[in-house]
């Protein structure tokens, strides 16, 4: 008691911004709990937040998983990981309508995606329940296209600068960013592609206090997937040999290299894994949302630098638990703050973490 | 060109070895010989005076190369680098069948768009030229310093269009908004300096986002809200607005009183200078905003003199030593007792200044602005004009954003028309797709025409090679190989080879 009690008073001394931020945050949940108990805070209207902040959070964490890694292992900020997620959505859906518009609309105007106007997707009718095979196909070509571009990008860009420092890179990636993006808007061009019709789409209602709560089964598929993916990246991790190298090369670089981890190999694997969730991200974000947008992978970027340093760079279950954590938070502030804040809580969530704890919940490899 | 001490056998030396010299033959060869068989054939005009204007290009390198070498005076040189750019333009704008008016707009449009990002480049590089503070968060800075202007001056009793100000003189809010860009950046720096060079990145790059998501809601957009906390309110609603995504209006542009005596109506009758002015703008056919737009530009020059005078006054003095010891070493600054954490902190204040009062400058030409003038984006375009330039040197920065303005953001829709106009290419196909569908006819022009028609696409594709290629290449930019030594004396100087 008296030795916690001294450890208190010291943390108090040092670091009177942590225990600042951290009463804040208690104080927010007291105000929830009361909100909710007056009533002031319908329970449908929180569950939906918790809802949807889990489907975008775990959009986020799976994301977050290669820019995690790339980090530590390459050791600089990737800027262009965003539009890898980009990539890969766009990639998948052409695959997507190009099945399941077979024979009923031009090839050409199916891959893409209604943008030279001659079909308009949304009457295709994709969606889970109906068009399974397509939609798994998409996901699946999203998943190899991204991993391919991923791999394309470090042979041309980033092999050649295994050298620079970690500033250099960062400001190459911006490089890749914008080539990435803009190649994406000369095909598909700048204006958001509608996918699939809200109508089409199975959901349920549930009644809850406040109101009802909605779950639609792109929301479920999203969930599912990615958590199979999140699995099926946890027993590569854990029980393949070029997993547990991966593991030790972000985990402390120098010390793999002494053990004769193949460096090169492993990080061409990384990139795979990275680039390939990355890309199912994008996929199924599109896919929940129903419309995509050549900056669908810009705008999440933030939140995945959020998510990644939340969870400590480094760390792959970090960069989970640290998505689901942003997803969340993006979307449960806004029973205090206006919707257009959501994302600026997220990122200020980043800020006070990188200011507090650099390392993250997680404390993956510290870098700062 | 500093002909003196220039002898004609260097320059003829020079000549016989240079790729750019060979290029300029060769198309000038070539234009005389279209020009002999346009003679017969009727229909090589266009195509040789493309030619022509290669071979043009080809020799305005050259000369400017031989210019580079042999001018020590930094002026010199870009004073010879904005005159090859308007030779260039100009001739650019012939070939394109412009008129007087219209290639006079095209080199004002150049100065504006150069003097704009070579204020915001001198700023940048005070950042991270100087101090190796790695700041990708230039646009909310930018956003800030022009919001807190026009919010300060905007009218007291707006009408149904207009959001409500503060409504005080427009140096007060310059002044004001200099100053809050400045705590903006104290507010970044504070925290984030403690951290890496690529937290500080994603510090910076989050806090442009945060201030641009707040500018664009609807929140704030007619009045700012009471501060509510408990019940208690802390801070009372205030009647100033940032008009949302529909942008707000600034001030009227002071320039316009030197030409109309009603500076907010260009109907009313022109002043003194005014009259002067556009009467011999009149000789020549040149519209009388062209002349504004001009004196615009030339007052903005006069403000690059005084950033770079200023960049340069701050970059030799005491704390410009100690701000290049940091850069390159700041243990060793430390240890020498500099409180390394203020000099930071104070240099990234006065960057973020420094770039409030350009965008302030930038936007107030048009009396109007909006969040979509401050993505992210637009710090990409200033940091690649810097590294151009090469960071740590105040007149690569002048150079870089010359660059940056002139070839790559102006040069390429000038390249696409002058291609179109002298090919006759069919028109473009609507779509991707249709261009692609040619292909399998080995039918290349679609995709031409459809690369062309999309040249602001492409225009970023090429920026983001660009960049990519410079920081493999030449990541030290134009100027970078010009250390600027933190000792007063350069120690490293031993009257033998430059290191």
């Amino acid at each position: 008691m008296d030795l916690t009690g001294t450890r208190m008073r010291r943390a108090v001394v040092e670091r009177p911004g942590l225990v600042v931020v951290t009463l804040l945050g208690v104080l927010l949940f007291l105000d929830l709990v009361r909100r909710v108990a007056t009533g002031q805070q319908g329970i449908a209207q929180l569950v939906g937040f918790l809802w949807d902040g889990t489907v975008i959070g775990l959009v986020i964490g799976l994301a977050g998983i290669g820019l995690s890694l790339t980090y530590s292992i390459l050791n600089f900020a990737n800027f262009s990981h965003g539009d890898i997620v980009t990539v890969g959505g766009y990639v998948g859906w052409a695959t997507t309508f190009a099945i399941a518009g077979f024979g009923t609309a031009n090839f050409g105007d199916l891959v893409l995606l209604g943008a030279s106007g001659g079909v308009s997707p949304r009457s295709i009718g994709v969606t889970v329940t109906t068009t399974p095979l397509a939609v798994v196909a998409g996901l699946v070509v999203a998943t190899v296209a991204a991993a391919a571009v991923a791999l394309a990008l470090d042979r041309v860009v980033y092999r050649p600068m295994r050298d620079a420092s970690g500033i250099s890179l960062l400001i190459a990636s911006i490089g890749v960013a914008l080539a990435l993006r803009y190649a994406v808007v000369f095909v598909w061009d700048a204006s958001p592609q509608g996918l699939t019709a809200a109508s089409d789409i199975l959901s349920v209602r549930i009644a809850l206090p406040g109101g009802h709560f909605t779950l639609g089964a792109h929301q479920v598929t999203l969930v599912v997937m990615a958590l199979l993916l999140m699995a099926g990246l946890h027993l590569l991790l854990q029980f393949t040999k070029l997993g547990t190298a991966m593991r030790a090369m972000a985990d402390n670089k120098d010390l793999a290299r002494v053990t004769g981890i193949p460096t090169e190999r492993v990080i061409r694997l990384t990139w795979i894994v990275g680039g390939g969730l990355a890309g199912a991200a994008g996929y199924l974000a599109a896919l929940e949302r129903g419309t995509i947008a050549f900056n669908l992978g810009w705008l999440l970027l933030l939140l995945i630098f959020a998510a990644v340093i939340l969870g400590g760079i480094g760390s792959v279950y970090g960069a989970m638990v640290g998505g689901l954590a942003i997803g969340v938070v993006s979307r449960v502030s806004l029973v205090w703050i206006p919707a257009d804040f959501g994302n600026a809580a997220a990122f200020l969530i980043m800020i006070l973490i990188l200011l507090f704890r650099p390392q993250g919940i997680f404390g993956g490899v510290e870098t700062a | 060109m500093t002909a003196d001490g220039l002898a004609v056998a260097d320059v003829v030396d020079r000549a016989r070895t240079s790729g750019v010299f060979r290029g300029f033959v060769l198309a000038l060869a070539a234009y005389v010989l279209l020009f002999a068989v346009g003679l017969a054939v009727p229909g090589v005009a266009g195509v040789r005076n493309l030619v022509g204007l290669i071979a043009l290009y080809f020799l305005l390198v050259f000369l400017l190369g031989i210019h580079w070498r042999h001018s020590d005076n930094d002026v010199a040189l870009i004073a010879g680098f904005m005159l090859v750019i308007y030779v260039a333009f100009a001739a650019s704008g012939m070939a394109l069948g412009l008129d007087l008016n219209g290639i006079v707009n095209t080199l004002r449009r150049l100065t504006f768009l150069t003097a704009v990002y070579a204020m915001l480049v001198l700023a940048l590089n005070l950042h991270w030229g100087y101090a190796g503070l790695f700041n990708i968060g230039v646009a909310g800075f930018m956003a800030v310093g022009v919001y807190t202007m026009a919010m300060l001056t905007g009218p007291v009793d707006p009408g149904p269009t207009q959001v409500g100000g503060l409504g005080l003189p427009l140096w007060v809010g310059i002044v004001g908004g200099m100053v809050a860009a400045a705590i903006a950046g104290f507010v970044a720096a504070l925290p984030a300096l403690r951290l890496r060079a690529d937290y500080l990145a994603i510090v910076t790059v989050a806090m442009s986002e945060i201030l641009r998501i707040s500018y664009l809601s609807t929140t704030f957009q007619d009045a700012i809200p009471p501060l509510r906390f408990f019940g208690i309110t802390f801070v009372p609603s205030l009647p100033v607005g940032t008009g949302g995504g529909q942008g707000i209006s600034m001030p009227t542009n002071p320039i316009l009183a030197l030409f109309y005596t009603n500076p907010q109506d260009t109907t009313s009758a022109p002043t003194a200078l005014g009259s002067l002015l556009f009467g011999i703008g009149r000789q020549f056919d040149v519209l009388d905003t062209v002349i504004v737009g001009w004196a615009y530009a030339v007052v903005l020059f006069v403000f690059v003199i005084a950033f770079y005078w200023l960049l340069v006054r701050v970059g030799n003095s005491p704390f410009g030593r100690v701000l290049k010891a940091i850069r390159e070493d700041e243990l060793v600054a430390k240890a020498l007792g500099k409180n390394t954490r203020r000099f930071k902190i104070t240099t990234f204040m006065l960057g973020c200044a420094l770039m409030g009062l350009a965008a302030i400058l930038w936007q107030g030409s048009q009396g109007f602005t909006n969040p979509g003038a401050y993505r992210p984006i637009q710090t990409f375009y200033i940091f690649l004009a810097l590294i151009i330039g090469g960071a740590g040197s105040n007149t690569g920065s002048v150079v870089g954003g010359a660059v940056f303005a002139s070839v790559l953001f102006e040069g390429p829709p000038f390249v696409s028309r002058l291609v179109s106009k002298t090919f006759e290419l069919r028109a473009s196909p609507g779509n991707f797709g249709d261009a692609v569908a040619a292909l399998g006819r080995f039918d290349f022009g679609p995709l031409f025409a459809y690369t062309l028609h999309n040249i602001s696409t492409i225009r970023f594709i090429l920026l983001g090679v660009l960049i990519i290629a410079l920081m493999q290449r030449r990541p030290d930019g134009l100027f970078g190989h010009r250390k600027e030594v933190a000792a007063a004396v350069d120690l490293s100087d031993r009257g033998g080879e430059d290191g």
